[in-house]
């Protein structure tokens, strides 16, 4: 398939719109078109300060899932897999969503259990989970080395058959389409730089094209969230980190699901066009400078080569980061803010991309209705004051 | 890969450091409210540009210290 070069107009912003929706990523795209779609409301401006979707969105490393542990999680990612599992058709549009199967390993005893505690809770929300000892690893992945003597030993893994990968590029370039012929204006080249507060109801955005009133405004930035926030006196308990990831020359298929591994962070699938696309785990400190430490890239690696002796030739073509926004409990923060008017779609950290048609679809209701979709109501901003903390380190931490 | 400069065993490859977020966090005193102990464990400043921060040379000197950095450029000013 070739780019599509002329998939949504490019306009000018006007004066106003009902809805602002700050970042052209995944998550702002998505709650545009789901704004349209579900609720009528088409006068909305998606502003991005880059290129649309060249944030987080195409950087990814593409793994969707939703067996994530808590009640409130499983939740939110099932209904977003549910969404993918019919958005091609619905989006007119080949995503090449794969659900080809997602593996976490487990390398220690209390991997283990915590792998089949997720198994048992996942099926108790009705997602499916299975529990595969090594041998059965081994036939469901033939590549991956289950010696007992290797450094990181494969002692077993959960394995969401529903899982697998999705191309990133035309996910964004099919929700850009509808969005757009719905009527919302998709603006690239637009910085938000500050916003017009009124009372306490925020009235419009100043942008490095101009102001634009706004009845609403929804931030979607991703890492650079909390830049944003601040400038509307917000402070979110948020920090922002760069993630990395790499992809190999073109081989041969060699990898017909995905593998992850939380312990040795490394997760790797391999892409439609025959590339091994590999994530790794945060860099510590924060960061905004778009770039990771080599370290990282190192660790990564030695565990792949570990987990995959096959691919101790293959030569590494691009390495790349992202700025994830990380949050306290390892889970999003979706909803309303203090000021009136301004809402919140942030947190989504190393794991966001399998949310994008869910998180879209909450967060166009929290923002239509004015109050949190109930399968946003847990990931309010209010749970770091209450401590009613959605703990997922285990089950999102850095492995997607 | 980012060099830092531990007050007391000089420039080091960050390899070696732990990292500790903000620097200056304060335990707070006297009665909290619900608010204030929650800023108190979650909320961090996150900037754009200058950022006070602590290490850990784990594999040195094994003392914790501050450093200013840039955290777009990661240039550094005032380890102490
Ligand atoms: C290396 C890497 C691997 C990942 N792997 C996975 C994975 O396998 N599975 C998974 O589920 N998730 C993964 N993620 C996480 C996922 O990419 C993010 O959680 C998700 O993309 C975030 O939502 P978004 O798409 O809207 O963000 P983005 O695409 O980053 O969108 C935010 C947009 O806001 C724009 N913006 C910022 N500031 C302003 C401003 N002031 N004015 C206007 N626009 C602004 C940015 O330019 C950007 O385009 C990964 C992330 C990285 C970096
Ligand atoms: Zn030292």
């Amino acid at each position: 398939m070739t780019h599509p070069d002329f998939l949504w107009r490019n306009p000018d912003p006007r004066p106003a719109y009902d809805v602002v929706i700050v970042g052209g990523g995944g998550h702002g795209l998505a709650t545009a078109y789901y704004l349209a779609k579900n609720h009528g409301i088409t006068n909305v401006a998606v502003l991005e300060r880059g290129w649309l979707a060249g944030g987080n969105m195409a950087r990814n490393t593409t793994i969707i899932r939703s067996n994530y542990l808590w009640d409130e999680s499983a939740a939110i990612y099932e209904h977003s897999l549910k969404l993918w599992e019919g958005l091609s058709a619905e989006l007119d549009y080949d995503l090449q969503f794969s659900q080809r199967g997602v593996l976490n390993l487990a390398h220690n005893l209390g991997d283990v259990r915590e792998g089949r505690r997720r198994v048992n809770a996942n099926r108790l929300n009705g997602v499916d989970a299975e529990w595969l000892e090594p041998d059965e690893v081994k036939k469901f992945c033939p590549i991956i080395n289950v010696s007992g003597r290797a450094r990181y030993p494969v002692m077993g893994a959960t394995l969401q058959r529903r899982g697998g990968i999705a191309k990133h590029d035309h996910v964004a370039w099919a929700l850009a389409r509808k969005a757009d012929a719905y009527g919302v204006d998709l603006i690239q080249g637009c910085e938000v730089t500050g916003f017009e507060i009124a009372g306490n109801r925020v009235v419009a955005v100043r942008t490095s094209r101009g102001r634009i009133a706004a009845g609403k405004v929804a931030l979607a930035a991703a890492g650079h969230t909390s830049v944003l926030a601040a400038q509307a006196g917000i402070r979110l308990p948020l920090q922002s980190h760069p993630l990395q990831a790499l992809v190999s020359e073109l081989l041969e298929p060699v990898l017909d699901c995905v593998v992850m591994s939380n312990a040795v962070h490394v997760y790797v699938s391999q892409a439609h066009k025959g590339e091994l696309v590999m994530g790794a785990g945060i860099d510590a400190y924060n960061s905004y400078g778009q770039r990771g430490d080599v370290q990282v890239i190192e660790a990564q690696m030695a565990a792949a080569l570990e987990l995959f002796p096959v691919f101790s030739r293959v030569r590494v073509l691009r390495t790349w980061a992202g700025i994830v926004d990380v949050s306290p409990d390892a889970s999003p923060v979706i909803g309303r803010t203090p000021v009136d008017g301004l809402y919140v779609n942030a947190g989504w950290g190393t794991g966001g991309f399998k949310a994008t048609p869910g998180s879209g679809w909450v967060y166009a209701h929290t923002i239509a209705h004015e109050r949190p979709h109930p399968l946003a109501e847990p990931f309010a901003l209010e749970r770091f004051t209450t401590g009613a903390l959605i703990d997922e380190h285990g089950a999102a931490a850095v492995a997607h | 890969m980012i060099l830092l400069d531990c007050p007391h065993c000089g420039p080091r490859d960050a390899n070696e450091f732990h990292y500790g977020g903000q620097a200056g966090i304060s335990y707070p005193t006297g009665e909290t409210s619900d608010e204030e102990w929650a800023a108190y464990v979650f909320m961090r400043d996150n900037p754009k540009g200058w950022f006070h921060e602590r290490w850990f040379h784990v594999h040195g000197c094994r003392t914790w210290f501050t450093v200013e950095r840039h955290t777009v450029t990661h240039e550094m000013r005032d380890s102490r």
